[in-house]
């Protein structure tokens, strides 16, 4: 097993996740099958292969720097479960 | 005080960038403005959105990088920093982890005449997050807080120095250059004000002697260079005690409380930093390419240290002098502007040092505030030098320029401050006092020179301050022989 239920639970605080105990096991474990999957890739030799940070063939995509009109306000906060004020409204936060 | 711990203070410096538009969208990069009003689906993290980077963010860091005796990263690219605040809509800021775009630089600094190069660990290059106002007096007793994205998606770079920095005045001397720097090469605000300049510092410290860095404590929210110093003196004092007592450090992040004069833990459950960074895939690697470096270090300005040091050889000031005006850029081009019109390098630098840093300061303003235009300054010690007006009465009309912006012919003109120089003028008031006076030219006669004095002081009475003291002198002695 590579991962632990203390894994999971450290994961889900990081994450801002609430688990039930059944969760935290389903998740243990599922997580652990893929990552064994993921194994077989360990088995393809990459001695003579350079890291890679991009899938894509590509570098240096640019924008020059000019602006755009930005979004009306009245848009930005169209999804905002609250406002206040012209800014997103949210809980305490600590 | 004894030296029994050694302090080490290692700074990361976050700057906010002069573009015109945010790092991977074309929202407008401004200071202020409305709440969200300057957002977009990208800056937003709306899903499916994606980032095209700003090529002058690059060219900023990068010149900055050059300017700090940096390597550039032949290949860079960005990563995904995780974490979960209300201010970073997307859940990670975009920054670079492992490639960052400069590494292994230097600056020098000079603290109080005692120089030292700072080591210079990296600059990378990443998004700013939102703004929060909190609802209640501070962010623990709100019941909620108001989010602006603005700021998210302005472009940073972060600057990190190695552990190089011994004492609370040599963060202060390498954050004064670091500004200085960045004004020169024109790439940002540096406002510690307004947050375009920001600071934390880590500070450890260890038995004089010892090789192991002792635990460090981060320290946030210092928002000028009174309150950097601050903090770092009060927070060598707290770890100081603590070690003397037997006690450990506890490795954490402290905030600066600017009225209690205090560092205040924050605790919280995100202490244990976990940012499972990951390469950003919605943005391409960097490969610079060093024709295009080479013609940005050949483009940079010219930086405080060579212009001091051209303002010592050149124009014979000081070190001391040349030191103060050359660090700040707009000070330094004031100066150079008032010297075109007026070309005496000494006295220039002694009315800018004395007359207008006192007002500046005193205003707590800024170079680019100042009312008074630089052929005005230069008018001003014209009418000086060529005894329209006394020295005294120069500080006088200084000070009006600095309030009202007027010219000095017209203040001059308005005050009826014109100073009396004209020889034919003066002699009628002269034999005047010298009749009035018999006792005092007696004793100037009989050797008591002092006397004269006298005489003088009673004709600047008559002129209520106008007559030229030198030529009131120069006459009194003639008339007496
Ligand atoms: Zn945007």
């Amino acid at each position: 097993m590579k991962i632990s239920k203390q894994d999971v639970e450290h994961v889900a605080v990081l994450s801002r996740l609430e688990l039930s105990e059944n969760e935290k096991e389903n998740y243990t474990e599922t997580l652990n099958s893929i990552l064994e999957y993921m194994e077989l890739l360990n088995r393809v030799d990459t001695s003579d292969v350079e890291p890679t940070a991009h899938v894509l063939p590509l570098i240096n995509i640019f924008r020059e720097d000019k602006p755009h009109e930005p979004l009306d306000r009245k848009m930005a906060l169209a999804n905002a479960p609250d406002e206040e004020d012209g800014c997103f409204k949210v809980p305490r936060i600590v | 005080m004894s030296q029994k711990y050694e302090t080490v203070i290692g700074l990361e410096i976050h700057v906010e960038l002069k573009t015109a538009t945010k790092i991977f969208c074309p929202c407008p990069n401004e200071f202020g403005g409305e709440p969200n009003t300057h957002v977009c689906p990208v800056c937003l993290g709306l899903p499916g959105v994606m980032p095209v980077f700003n090529k002058r963010v690059l060219e900023f860091a990068v010149k900055a990088g050059l300017a700090l005796s940096c390597e550039i990263a032949s290949y860079s690219k960005f990563d995904r920093k995780n974490y979960y605040y209300p201010d970073l809509p997307k859940n990670y800021q975009v920054s670079q982890y492992d490639l960052p775009i400069c590494k292994l630089g230097s600056v020098e600094i000079n603290n109080n005449g005692e120089v030292k190069t700072i080591g210079i660990t990296r600059i990378h290059m990443e998004e700013d997050a939102g703004k929060l106002l909190h609802g209640g007096a501070t962010i623990t007793s709100s019941n909620y807080s108001r989010v602006d994205l603005n700021r998210t998606g302005v472009p940073l770079i972060e600057i990190v120095s190695e552990p190089d920095l011994r004492s609370a005045e040599e963060a202060r001397a390498y954050m004064e250059k670091m500004k200085a720097i960045l004004e020169y090469l024109d790439v940002s605000d540096v406002k510690m004000e307004q947050g375009s300049l920001r600071c934390d510092a880590n500070i450890s410290l260890r038995l004089v002697g010892a090789e192991k860095l002792g635990t460090k404590a981060e320290i946030k929210n210092m928002n000028s260079f009174r309150s950097l110093q601050r903090a770092i003196e009060y927070e060598v004092e707290r770890q100081t005690e603590i070690l003397d007592e037997g006690g450990r450090i506890v490795q954490e992040t402290r905030s600066w409380d600017e009225e209690k004069g205090i560092t205040v833990s924050m605790r919280s459950k995100e202490e244990a930093h976990d940012y499972r960074y990951l390469p950003e895939p919605d943005l391409v690697p960097i490969i610079v390419d060093p024709k295009w470096v080479n013609e940005l270090r050949a483009s940079l300005p010219e930086l405080p240290d060579a212009r001091k040091k051209r303002f010592v050889k050149e124009l014979g000031l000081s070190e001391y002098d040349a030191g103060i005006i050359t660090g700040s850029r707009a000070l330094a081009d004031y100066f150079d502007e008032v010297m075109i019109k007026y070309n005496d390098p000494k006295t220039v630098a002694n009315w800018v040092m004395g007359e207008l840093l006192r007002l500046i300061n005193a205003g707590d303003m800024e170079i680019t505030e100042n009312k008074i235009k630089p052929d005005q300054f230069a008018a001003l010690l014209q009418l000086q030098a060529d005894g329209t007006i006394s020295g005294k009465m120069a500080k006088t009309v200084f000070e009006e320029m600095f309030a009202t912006g007027k010219g000095p012919e017209t203040i001059v003109k308005e005050k009826g401050m014109v100073q009396i120089s004209d020889e034919g003028a003066l002699a009628t008031l002269i034999e005047k006092v010298i009749a009035a006076n018999p006792r005092s030219v007696e004793d100037y006669k009989a050797g008591k020179e002092k006397a004269i004095g006298f005489l003088v002081g009673q004709i600047m009475k008559e002129t209520k301050g106008q007559a030229n003291p030198g030529v009131v002198n120069k006459l009194l002695i003639e008339k007496m022989k």
